[in-house]
Parts: C-alpha cells; sequence; structure tokens
C-alpha cells in the first residue's frame, strides 16, 4: 500500500495502462503542456511524448468524436474534460456515438474509450459549472458509469475501465483530487466494475452513497452511532450496471433506506435506486425510501444558498432519523 | 425546388462562388478585411470631446481598480469560486461601449466584469455580486462569471466557452426582426473560436444578415494554449471569410483605434448609410497581464513578454495622450483615480454590508411564474 491523492492514483492507473498497452492515449485540454488543469496528468507529458498526452483546443465535441472513431479503429483513448459541465457541447458524440454505434451495427463495431473528468459541485462557481451528470447519462444504455470515492477505488476502477471494451464514463470530483487514502501497489490491481463496497455494517438502516456523497454518508454514520443507530454505509463505486443487489441484500437486514445523492432530485440516481428497492424489497421495508439530493432548482453561487443546495451530513441524519420514526 | 432562385439577396460582398460554376475563370474570393491600427485618430478627429476622453478614462480606470480590489478580497476568502480578471483588455470594453448606442445588447464570456462596468453597472452591485450577497447584479446567484444587467442590456456573463455566441447572434437577429435599428456585440475569447457554437452561429449571421459584431477578443491565451498551439491557422481574423462576413482586426490595446473601429462597423451593420443590415467578425487584439483566472502559475509565458505587453497598457497610454494634449493636468488625471478608489472601496463597504440572500430566495427565479418544484 502506498499513501496517494486521488490524482495521483488517477496518475497512477493511466501510467500503468499506457506502459500495459501502446495504444492507449490521453487526450484533453491542458493535459500535456499545463500538467493538467487539475494535475491529475502532471509528468506523463514527458514520460510518454506529445503522441500520446496530447493537448486539444476547446473543441470537446470535436476531440471526444475524434477519440470515438479512433476507437472504433483499434486504439484505446482516454478523453479527459476539464469538467464534465463541458461534456455538454459533446453530449451528441458520447450519446448518439459512442453509446450507440455498437448496437447500430448489430455488434460490428465496438468503442473502448474512458471519458473523465471532475463532475457535480465544487463549492461556489455557479449554475453552469455546478452539474452532476450521472443521471443524464445514466438513462443512455449503451455506458458504463463509474463515480469513485476514494483513491484506492478510482485506481483499480480506472485501470478495469481502460481495459474495458465498452465507453466508460468515470466520474471525479475537483473537490476530491487532492484526498488521499491508502491505495493498493499489487502488480496489475484492478477492481471489477459493478461491485458496490460495503463500507460500514450496522442493523438499524442501509444508506448508499457514492462519490463525494459517500463522505457524508460515513459521517452521518458516526454521528448517528453516538446516537445509538447504526448504519450499513455502502458505497456502489458503479452507477452503470448499478449493484442493486447489494442494496437489496442489505435492506433485507436493516429493512430501511436512505440514498445520498448530489444529482437533481428528478428522475435523478436516488429515483433510479428507490423504485428498484420498492418493487424487490417491498416485504421487507419497515419505512418509505428517503433520498438526501441537491435541490431542486440550478446551482446558485452565494455561499449560504450553495450550502443549503447540497446535500448534508444534517440532512442525511434527518432523513434516517425519519426512517427510523424517530 | 427547381427553378425558384435562392432567397437570399446579394451578398454585401462580391461572391465567387456563382461564376466558379459558370463558363468563366475562376477567380478567388477577395476577403473584405479592415485594418484599425495606427490610424492617427486624435480625439477630435474622432469628435470626442476633453470631456468624454476623461470619462473613458475613468472608466477603465473604474474596471482596473475594481479588479484589483476583488483580488485582494479573493485573498481575503470575502470572494469564491473562479475569478477571471479583464486586466489589461480594458480598452476593448470602454471603446466599444462608448461607440454603440446604449440600447444595443452585449453579451460576453466569464471574463464579464469589464464589460459589465463599461457598459454602466455600479461598482456596487458588481462587488456584491462577487460577495454573493443580495444586492449583486444577479442577486448573488450568478457570481463572477455570471454578471447580468438587462436594463443596461447586459445580457452576461456565461461560463460556457462559445455558448454565448449564437445567443448574441439571436439579439441580433431579434432586432432585425423587430427592425428597431439595433446591433448585437457578441464577445468571446481566442479558445472559443474552437466550439462549433461559434462557427453554426457565425454562419447564421451571415445567412440572416443579422445585424451582429461577433467579436474575438484575442488575448493569445486559452488558459494555458496560445492560439498558436490551438489553431491550425492561427490567423483568427480569416474566420470571417468562410461564412462570407466582413472582417475588422483592431488594436485592442489603444482606445481611440477601438472606439473609431467600433463606432464605424456598428453603423455599417445596422446598415445606416446603405440600408443593409449585415454582421461583422471582429478580432481584436489585446492582451491579459493576469492569469487566467486566480490560480495560474503561467508557466506558459515569459517575463519579457509579459513586460513587453506592459507597454502597451491601454490606460497608461491613455493618461500620456491626455497629458500630452492637455486635456487635463497631472493633478486633475490623480483626482480622478483618487475618484475611482474611493468608489471602489465604498463598493467593499457596499457588499460587505449587504445581506446574504435568504434561503427562500434560491427558489425563486428558476421560471416566470410560479412552478411546484420536486422536494
Ligand atoms: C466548453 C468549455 N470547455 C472548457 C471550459 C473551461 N475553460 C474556461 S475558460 C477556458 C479558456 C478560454 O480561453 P479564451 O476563450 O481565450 O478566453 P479568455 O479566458 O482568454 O478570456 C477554458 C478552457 C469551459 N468553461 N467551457
Ligand atoms: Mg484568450
Amino acid at each position: 500500500m502506498a499513501e496517494l491523492q486521488f490524482r495521483e492514483a488517477l496518475r497512477a492507473a493511466m501510467t500503468e495502462e499506457m506502459e500495459r498497452d501502446e495504444n492507449v492515449y490521453l487526450i484533453g485540454e491542458e493535459v500535456a503542456e499545463y500538467d493538467g488543469a487539475y494535475k491529475v496528468s502532471q509528468g506523463m507529458l514527458d514520460q510518454f511524448g506529445p503522441k500520446r498526452i496530447i493537448d486539444t483546443p476547446i473543441s470537446e465535441s470535436g476531440f471526444a468524436g475524434l477519440s470515438i472513431g479512433a476507437a472504433m479503429m483499434g486504439l484505446r483513448p482516454i478523453v479527459e474534460f476539464m469538467t464534465w459541465n463541458f461534456t455538454f457541447v459533446a453530449f451528441d458524440q458520447i450519446v448518439s456515438n459512442a453509446a450507440k454505434v455498437r448496437y447500430m451495427s448489430g455488434g460490428q463495431a465496438s468503442i473502448p474509450i474512458v471519458f473523465r473528468g471532475g463532475n457535480g459541485a465544487a463549492g461556489q462557481l455557479g449554475a453552469t459549472h455546478s452539474n452532476s451528470v450521472e443521471a443524464l447519462y445514466s438513462n443512455v444504455p449503451g455506458l458504463k458509469i463509474i463515480a469513485p470515492s476514494n483513491p484506492d477505488d478510482a485506481k483499480g476502477l480506472l485501470k478495469s475501465a481502460i481495459r474495458d471494451d465498452n465507453p466508460v464514463l468515470f466520474l471525479e470530483s475537483e473537490l476530491m483530487f487532492g484526498l488521499r487514502g491508502e491505495v493498493s501497489e499489487a502488480e496489475d490491481y484492478t477492481i471489477p466494475i459493478g461491485e458496490a463496497r460495503v463500507a460500514r455494517e450496522g442493523d438499524d438502516v442501509t444508506i448508499v452513497a457514492h462519490s463525494k456523497s459517500y463522505w457524508l454518508a460515513m459521517e452521518a454514520a458516526d454521528e448517528l452511532a453516538k446516537q445509538g443507530v447504526e448504519a450499513t454505509v455502502i458505497d456502489p463505486r458503479t452507477i452503470r450496471p448499478y449493484p442493486i443487489d447489494a442494496v437489496i441484500e442489505s435492506v433485507k437486514t436493516t429493512n430501511r433506506l436512505v440514498i445520498v445523492d448530489e444529482s437533481q432530485p428528478f428522475g435523478g440516481i436516488a429515483s433510479e435506486v428507490g423504485f428498484q428497492i420498492q418493487r424487490e424489497c417491498f416485504d421487507y421495508l419497515d419505512a418509505p425510501v428517503e433520498r438526501v439530493t441537491a435541490e431542486d432548482v440550478p446551482a446558485p453561487y452565494a455561499k449560504n444558498l450553495i450550502e443549503a443546495w447540497m446535500p448534508s451530513v444534517d440532512e442525511t441524519i434527518a432523513a434516517v432519523k425519519k426512517t427510523l420514526y424517530m | 425546388m427547381a427553378g425558384t432562385s435562392t432567397k437570399k439577396k446579394a451578398p454585401a460582398r462580391k461572391r465567387a462562388g456563382s461564376k466558379a460554376n459558370g463558363t468563366a475563370a475562376f477567380t478567388p474570393d477577395v476577403p473584405d478585411v479592415q485594418i484599425f491600427r495606427q490610424s492617427g485618430h486624435t480625439h477630435e478627429s474622432l469628435g470626442l470631446s476633453p470631456e468624454t476622453v476623461l470619462d473613458m478614462y475613468r472608466n477603465m480606470l473604474l474596471q482596473r481598480r475594481f479588479e484589483e480590489r476583488a483580488a485582494q478580497m479573493y485573498g481575503r476568502q470575502k470572494i469564491a469560486g473562479f475569478l477571471h480578471l479583464y486586466i489589461g483588455q480594458e480598452a476593448v470594453s470602454t471603446g466599444a461601449v462608448w461607440a454603440i448606442r446604449d440600447t444595443d445588447p452585449i453579451i460576453t464570456a466569464y471574463r464579464d466584469h469589464g464589460l459589465a462596468l463599461a457598459r454602466g453597472m455600479g461598482a456596487n452591485e458588481g462587488m456584491a455580486e462577487l460577495f454573493g450577497k443580495i444586492d449583486g447584479c444577479s442577486r448573488g446567484k450568478g457570481g463572477s462569471m455570471h454578471f447580468f444587467d438587462v436594463e443596461k442590456h447586459f445580457y452576461g456573463g456565461h461560463g460556457i466557452v462559445g455558448g454565448q455566441i449564437p445567443v448574441g447572434v439571436g439579439m441580433g437577429f431579434a432586432s432585425k426582426y423587430k427592425e428597431d435599428g439595433g446591433c448585437s456585440l457578441t464577445f468571446f475569447g481566442d479558445g472559443a473560436i474552437n466550439q462549433g457554437a461559434f462557427h453554426e452561429a457565425a454562419n447564421l449571421a451571415a445567412l440572416y444578415d443579422v445585424p451582429a459584431l461577433i467579436i474575438v477578443e484575442n488575448n493569445a491565451y486559452a488558459m494555458g494554449t496560445s492560439v498558436e498551439r490551438s489553431r491550425g491557422d492561427a490567423q483568427l481574423y480569416k474566420q470571417g471569410y468562410p461564412y462570407g462576413m466582413k472582417t475588422a482586426v483592431i488594436d485592442g490595446m489603444d482606445l481611440f483605434e477601438v472606439y473609431g473601429a467600433f463606432k464605424q462597423i456598428a453603423d455599417d451593420a445596422r446598415g445606416e448609410a446603405d440600408g443593409q443590415t449585415k454582421p461583422y467578425f471582429v478580432e481584436v487584439q489585446t492582451y491579459r497581464y493576469r492569469g487566467h483566472s486566480m490560480s495560474d502559475p503561467q508557466k506558459y509565458r515569459t517575463k519579457e513578454e509579459m513586460e513587453a505587453k506592459k507597454n502597451e497598457d491601454p490606460i497608461v497610454r491613455t493618461r500620456l495622450y491626455v497629458l500630452e494634449n492637455d486635456l487635463a493636468t497631472d493633478e486633475q488625471l490623480d483626482q480622478i483615480d483618487e475618484d475611482v478608489k474611493a468608489e471602489v472601496m465604498a463598493s467593499v463597504e457596499f457588499a460587505e454590508q449587504s445581506p446574504l440572500p435568504d434561503i427562500s430566495t434560491m427558489y425563486e427565479d428558476v421560471f416566470v411564474g410560479d412552478v411546484p418544484r420536486v422536494q
């Protein structure tokens, strides 16, 4: 094990995969000479040169589409978006091409590509820069979506994503790039896509939360423990395919579920998980499924407003208590 | 459609296309580019009174001092998020705004403080927005990147590179539709040329003869990427040709060049002389003195380059002009600076005093009218 920042874990994953397979390249805005807008790719230009670490103009639609084409020809691109907010100008490439070409061609073509970058709100950045895109993209069949919460998962899952023969969307967070954690140094360390991690076990309630929200859930669980409430916390790590079985298993013992999800509430990840759980666990539930999400308005700038807008530890605790009729 | 002639009337300039289809020899199109650089303007030749020149000088200084103070307040964590400073580019905003009509709509990217202050937004409303307070120009909802003052025909403040360009063209389209004689001004950075939105909007503007100035503020860099490193052909002014637009290239470090150029092209775009509305592609060559945002190590450029550009400081140059032409004394200019600094300090005080937005305001302004939201 080594202690790495989240960004270093991502870099390690990309570096190892690029050393392993010469068809892997990294492309995006400021990834090469600037060392990455958030320093994820720091030093990679020196190691791999400009053929494989490729700076682009601000042309997301162009370099996303170009890389989809390259992937159809057998390359394995890693496309870095400065943040996922800027993928909306590349939406068509991701949704119409990356997700659908294989299906439309009756399985003739495949698109082994990773799209990655920071997702979700990152402080006071205002409405255009605070989107959580998992709900939007997970609505589209044909895309795998990963949203890890810690450096170890980031490394193991990014390596799996790069090796996957399908389009994979990898959601990071500007607020987590500096997060430190123990990361496996095992040779060829990969984590299978689609497996949840049970981070904490308790009998009273299940809380499921991915990416930054996972840390809220853990904090809430610690606080609840002081009040005598023991929560199971599940980090799904993957949004599509969603590891719903792990949640079902847990809810069958705790009989209560709270979903923390920074997406907006209407048609969000929480809506989908809530639906599946009421269908699969109807007889086991002792309370309606609760969710904690962003507010159903665009992200505001003012400090107090964005704090109120974001899912919080307090809201999570309140939601848990509601399921316990406390 | 066979037999129907194209609805589009003769374009503003000669096109080679039709000839190329006939028997005549192919002659390449000759681009219509006007260069506004070292024109030898004086305030008199431009019809500017000494008072107006001093007003313009004051406005540039207001932008500069406002942002210097904002940077300081960012350091004190009174301001958060991204803060992109316009310092170095003030002649563009002031020159353009003074040249056009007060009702001509303006839209720009996230580097928006300068244009907002040029358009007459108060320093108070600007600073309060940066502080995220209720008296801010966008009620504390927008922040630095999303300044708005619709009453003054300033339509933002847009965070997605290139996203505002079609919208700006649409504002000109509305003017043509309503026949109100307006002309829209759409500003964006050199990096935004690389967005599809620019190319689609430019073509529509030309196709529909929209009275719109499509203005790239070429400040040499998009974050750490120079224009040379982002374009197959780095000569941005050529980007109007493919769409059949008239083109202007302007020295954006020279207040009088900017003013003179915008006066001429805005009037031409509204069709003042020929009754024909039309778009312009405008490259304003300028320079950003500060980093891209507040955390930019600026390793992509040399100290020498920055020093050389500082000699072109539009505010210093205007000051020299004023002194050399006896439009004001040193003391008078210092007094202007003192006044501006006091105005900016007062805006900091105003922003400090202004309350945080009430949480209930978070739910306002999503729709016109009451629409239920999901809880
Ligand atoms: C579509 C999109 N991609 C990326 C970004 C991130 N970004 C913000 S500003 C910027 C550079 C823009 O440079 P330029 O257009 O030259 O404007 P300047 O900052 O020089 O005023 C980038 C890449 C964004 N906001 N939108
Ligand atoms: Mg620029």
